[in-house]
């Protein structure tokens, strides 16, 4: 089961969205400066507020589900932590980033406690506040970045980074800040993390090419998962002494991906439908289904004269189908969990560049598409 | 349609569509730009392997891909002088009035009669099946158009000619 939701009369793409932790508001950004908040109201959403402070597009934004943070970066190479006043109002702190390129994507570490960005200037900023300063400050992870970071994610133990670039690879970090945290336990990643130590790094392709475009920690933390520009999604295993699986697929490249258990992964992208992928006991991946069951439309009164005709000079089946057979009508580019955790997760929403939103439930799924075990 | 142009304009259609898969990306050299970077070739990592897909020695498709835009040239068929010169004045024609089309480049690549500049910001606002649709809808209305512009200056000649020959 989906269901597809639009945002008053936003036709503009959804750069990215977050939800807060009773998934009852949700932070877009129209693709411009703006970040909406709007809450559900029944049906449709209500606009309850408009974060206006940045001034050039925003890129990223991550909703702290249990201290109700939002953190924004931008293409003005600023980020902004938002924090609600007891009018409802959101106030936005600035975040001194150090960075001189556009920020791509932020993420909250599961503690709440820093964040980190990924930029433009072939850098991660790790931030975190500083109580005697009043006042959020960074860190940076420099070393060996070779070029824009595309998307990161924390490991489970609050320390460890992953992030993946154009340069074509994935790099696990360390994240760790001596002030503000304790010594972090030994896992199958590495023993000593002081910060910005590389503890793995995992070329997408032997030869070279793909740019990565999102990564994730499974839910352990033993494993991470990437889909990169060659339309592959890969897997390494930590815990099998940093084994590579790669799994390429027939469809367009993959913009987003997610776990939604220990063996299962959510993709979407290019091709405009969610896929569902999992894990065998061997840990290779395999295509397991198309969330997507909207059925092909069929065409009304095309003769048989006209089919190949179009055929012949287009080299397609049909041209006046300006629709697509799938419900997002654009590349899917965020991909949210909306019900349970990476450990368990129930529901997901999609959004893209078509300006909908898309609420997935995989329990219904599972019972609606034969032969699926999620 | 002859033969060959089926299979070329597939490979043209599956070339494109793989291709048109563009994501919003700013500048990495140039503080808050955000270029096409087929154009500006600042980065040599965010440059996909350009392809080239012809039909005969004349007519092919040059299309070169990269993080945030793609570049079609295409180079039409030119069998004579008079081919030739209606191809450089219609292309012209169109690529002085280049900000209409949107997609079209106001010059261009070398060796290649028209260029196409697609980027992100199109494939946002435009349904990408749809603009592939155009480029091949181009590709193969181009063809047509020169050949009845060529009947159309013959038959022209011809009639001119024979009023002419008439005072004798």
């Amino acid at each position: 089961m989906a269901e597809a939701h639009r945002f008053g009369n936003v036709i503009a793409p959804i750069t990215c969205h977050a939800w807060n932790k009773e998934k009852t508001q949700i932070a877009i950004s129209p693709n411009n400066h703006e970040v909406h908040v709007y809450q559900q109201n029944g049906t449709d959403w209500k606009m309850i507020d408009n974060l206006n402070q940045h001034d050039l597009r925003v890129m990223g934004i991550d909703w702290a589900p249990n201290t109700n943070r939002i953190v924004t970066c931008a293409v003005d190479r600023n980020a902004y932590v938002w924090t609600q006043g007891d009018d409802g109002k959101w106030k936005p702190t600035l975040v001194l980033l150090r960075i001189n390129r556009a920020a791509t994507c932020v993420k909250w570490s599961p503690d709440e406690n820093k964040f980190a960005v990924g930029s433009g200037a072939r850098l991660i900023s790790v931030c975190y506040f500083e109580s005697e300063n009043d006042w959020w400050v960074s860190k940076h992870i420099k070393k060996p970045i070779r070029s824009t970071i595309t998307s990161i994610d924390w490991h489970p133990n609050n320390v460890l980074l992953v992030a993946g670039s154009t340069d074509y690879k994935v790099r696990v970090f360390s994240a760790y800040i001596r002030d503000i945290e304790k010594t972090p336990e030994a896992t199958p990643w590495g023993t000593k993390m002081p910060l910005g130590q590389l503890m793995a790094e995992f070329p997408n392709s032997p030869s070279g090419g793909g740019w990565v475009h999102s990564v994730s920690f499974s839910p352990d933390g033993n494993k991470i998962c990437w889909v990169a520009h060659d339309s592959t999604i890969n897997v390494a295993d930590a815990t099998r002494g940093n084994v590579m699986f790669k799994l390429k697929t027939e469809f367009l490249p993959f913009l987003s991906c997610t776990w939604v258990n220990n063996r299962t992964v959510i993709t979407a992208g290019h091709n405009c439908m969610p896929l569902l992928y999992s894990l065998d006991a061997s840990g290779q991946l395999a295509f397991a289904a198309k969330l997507d069951t909207s059925q092909k439309k069929e065409a009304s009164g095309l003769s048989a004269m006209r089919k190949f005709q179009s055929l012949d000079k287009q080299a397609r089946v049909e041209v006046s189908d300006t629709s697509l057979d799938s419900i997002h009508q654009n590349a899917i580019t965020c991909l949210c969990l909306y019900g349970g955790t990476k450990v368990g997760g129930t529901k997901f929403s999609t959004s893209g560049l078509d300006g909908q939103l898309v609420i997935w439930n995989l329990v219904s799924l599972e019972k609606e598409i034969q032969g699926l075990k999620i | 349609m002859s033969a060959t142009l089926r299979p070329y304009l597939t490979a043209v259609r599956h070339t494109l569509t793989a291709a048109m898969c563009l994501d919003n990306f700013s500048s990495q050299v140039v503080e808050r730009h955000n270029k096409p970077e087929v154009e500006v070739r600042s980065s040599k990592e965010l440059l996909l392997t350009p392809v080239v897909i012809s039909r005969n020695e004349k007519e092919k498709v040059f299309i070169e891909a990269s993080i945030n835009s793609v570049r079609i040239s295409i180079a039409v068929k030119q069998a004579d002088e008079i081919e030739k010169i209606l191809c450089k004045k219609f292309m012209r024609f169109m690529m002085m009035r280049a900000e209409n089309f949107i997609v079209l480049r106001r010059k261009p690549i070398d060796g290649y009669d028209i260029s196409f500049l697609i980027t992100n910001f199109h494939t946002e606002q435009m349904y990408k099946h749809k603009l592939v649709d155009f480029v091949i809808h181009f590709m193969e209305e181009i063809d047509k158009e020169i050949s009845e512009m060529k009947l159309a200056v013959n038959a022209r000649a011809r009639i001119v000619s024979e009023e002419f020959l008439k005072r004798f």
